[in-house]
């Protein structure tokens, strides 16, 4: 109830026109207001036609979000199976202190690291640019990956792997052709959490870039109610999280298949 | 064409899991590693597929260094305590993996694998995935892989330790089918268990294991009948072999103020302090026999086994039908002095009944 009538309210809100926001209360399309698309087609308009253009955003977002994801789960599982497999010993550094340095990242408050990454990527030139946004992102996202790999990994016994090596295996394949496809619960969370707090992010989307490139909740965000009309803003609210709410559903239903639990014992 | 090891020795963290352990197997035979948990058997065997690298010795396999090859061209093959298999694929493809590792001809790989299903009894579960199956199922799919790779060194390491009981007997009595009705004409098998049983009816060559150390090697006839000295005689037996600590003057032995008649074979040994062995079997419950309290009762299938205790000496007594006894009850049981084994100060066999031997 909570959680699904903000929804209804900004879904039912999108569809009116000023008509029906500004008069009594209304709810019911078609019986209480006539329904219109003025606010979700303001969306596409671009500025000079008095729109707010939401779709370079939106694309920028999808591209920046899902090529930080991929390359973060694919560095992150390989950081996460050698730290889970194999002993590491640099001076007084061990695995877990491999571990923590890489969640570390995620302790810190985000503010921390802002002044370096705008300096960073001011040096080289990578300010304000999708590139850029991928590169910082990665640096947000892989440690999530690694974090729920290692734990992943640290599940799957290591008698597996052996196996994979009797069986004629080198450990390439025995990581990809063994332990990889055992893994796709974990590599499907990992990847869930990284679209989401890629997705969310707003804090350095809104340092890192100015006028060239801009993200969905920047745009969002910087979208003014005195300016833009309500049912616009319900719009860009509902197209902006329909995104996690697709990725919550597909994962849903691959829970139920029963995909996820039971692989491993 | 000898699988030999010289002075092997694993001492990760400075800790011994093995110490100098040397054997020589040769084709087409079964040994058997008996040995407690933690006594280096997995380590053992872990070597031999090239998991780990021993930190001295060397292993020679048909005359080329061992330890240079890696695992995966070594043709080995294991099956783990654990049922291991690979859970993402089907019953057929768990099976089939080795050998389409190895690039084989797909007609080739059908027929391999459906002879492994037939000996190991799983015909018509080709498609199930692995969870679908039980224990005792998943157990035969890992030792119907390892039979259809037909490796050279199959290493069986501890295969039915994690089986319930029923299962146990019924795979063990399968093993004994797989493994002595001539399977391993050119194969080297090595199965490693705790179970003196096992090791019993496998009837192969048997090396006993304890703290990384070889203690004694040879068929199992001999373990059982002469072990070498107190360690052995207690690996290798399931209960454990009573030890009584007694003290032998002319043709009696005397402890806990009992006096027990000592066979002819016993009767040239020096009057002294020893430590005397008996199997449990041999320890009846008799109404000649001597008064002992009864600490505890278990009963396992169809047997009794009663541990006992006047003063300082505890015996464990198996009889072979179930009863049932009230702790601290007193019963009268009778040793078969027949069948004693003396052990010196040292630990090391003196005599058994199967024939003298002087360590």
């Amino acid at each position: 109830m909570f959680v699904v009538a903000p929804f209804l309210w900004a879904l039912s809100t999108s569809f009116k026109d000023f008509q029906s926001v500004n008069s009594k209360v209304t709810y019911i399309p078609w019986v209480d207001y006539e329904p219109s698309l003025e606010g979700w087609k303001v969306l596409i308009k671009s500025p000079a036609k008095g729109g707010v253009d939401i779709v370079e955003p939106y694309f920028n977002s999808i591209f920046v979000t899902c090529t930080a994801s991929v390359i973060s789960i694919v560095l992150g599982t390989l950081a996460a199976y050698a730290l889970s497999r194999f002993t590491f010993k640099a001076g007084f550094v061990r695995n877990n202190d491999i571990t923590f340095f890489f969640i570390s990242q995620r302790i810190m408050p985000p503010i921390v690291l802002s002044i370096p990454f705008f300096i960073f990527l001011s040096t080289i030139g990578l300010l304000d640019s999708l590139i850029g946004l991928v590169v910082v992102y990665i640096v947000l996202l892989m440690p999530i990956a690694v974090w729920i790999m290692v734990d992943f990994f640290n599940r799957v016994p290591k008698e597996l792997d052996e196996t994979a090596l009797i069986d004629g295996c080198n450990p390439y394949q025995a990581f990809y052709k063994v332990v990889l496809p055992n893994s796709i619960p974990g590599l499907i969370v990992a990847g869930m959490f990284c679209i989401i707090f890629g997705w969310i992010d707003f804090f350095f989307a809104f340092i890192l870039t100015f006028t060239e490139v801009q993200l969905l909740p920047v745009k969002v965000v910087a979208l003014n109610s005195s300016v833009t009309p309500w049912w616009s803003l319900s719009a860009s609210a509902l197209v902006s999280v329909a995104p996690l709410i697709i990725v919550a559903f597909i994962v849903e239903r691959y829970l139920s298949k029963g995909n996820l639990s039971g692989a491993l014992k | 064409m000898n699988l030999v090891a010289k002075s092997l020795t694993y001492k990760p963290d400075n800790e011994f899991h093995l110490k100098d352990v040397s054997f020589n197997f040769k084709k087409g035979n079964l040994y058997t590693i008996l040995g407690r948990t933690l006594s280096g058997k997995t380590t053992l065997l872990k070597t031999i597929a090239g998991l780990l690298n021993p930190d001295s010795g060397e292993i020679k396999f048909e005359d080329k260094e061992f330890n240079k090859i890696p695992v995966w061209e070594r043709n080995v093959a294991m099956v783990y305590q654990q049922f291991i298999n690979y859970p993402h694929l089907t019953v057929y493809e768990n099976i089939s993996f080795p050998l389409k590792q190895r690039k084989l001809d797909k007609q080739k790989i059908k027929i391999d694998v459906e002879e492994a299903l037939k000996t190991v009894g799983l015909m018509g579960f080709e498609k199930r995935k692995i969870q679908e199956l039980s224990g005792g199922q998943q157990q035969r799919v890992a030792l119907a892989r390892s039979l259809a790779k037909k490796a050279k060194i199959l290493l069986l390491d501890e295969p039915l330790v994690n089986l319930d009981y029923k299962l146990r007997e019924q795979l063990r009595e399968e093993f004994k089918r797989i493994f002595l009705g001539g399977f391993a004409e050119d194969t080297i098998l090595i199965y490693s268990t705790t179970d003196p049983q096992e090791v019993m009816e496998l009837n192969g060559e048997v090396i006993v294991l304890n703290e990384g150390k070889v203690l004694q090697t040879g068929p199992a006839k001999e373990i059982f009948e002469k072990p070498k000295n107190l360690k052995v005689a207690e690996i290798s037996n399931d209960p454990p072999m009573n030890i009584i600590n007694g003290s032998k003057t002319n043709d009696k032995v005397n402890f806990e103020s009992i006096n027990i008649d000592l066979p002819n074979y016993l009767s040239k040994l020096k009057n002294d302090n020893y430590s005397f062995g008996i199997r449990a079997s041999e320890v009846k419950l008799s109404e000649r026999g001597e008064e002992f309290e009864v600490e505890l009762a278990e009963i396992s299938g169809s047997e009794t086994l009663l541990h006992l205790k006047r003063g300082n000496t505890k015996i464990i007594s198996l009889i072979e039908e179930v009863m049932n006894f009230k702790i601290h009850e007193k019963v009268k049981i009778e040793f078969n002095s027949n069948k004693f084994y003396v052990f010196g100060d040292n630990g090391n066999l003196i005599s058994s009944p199967y024939g003298s031997n002087n360590g």
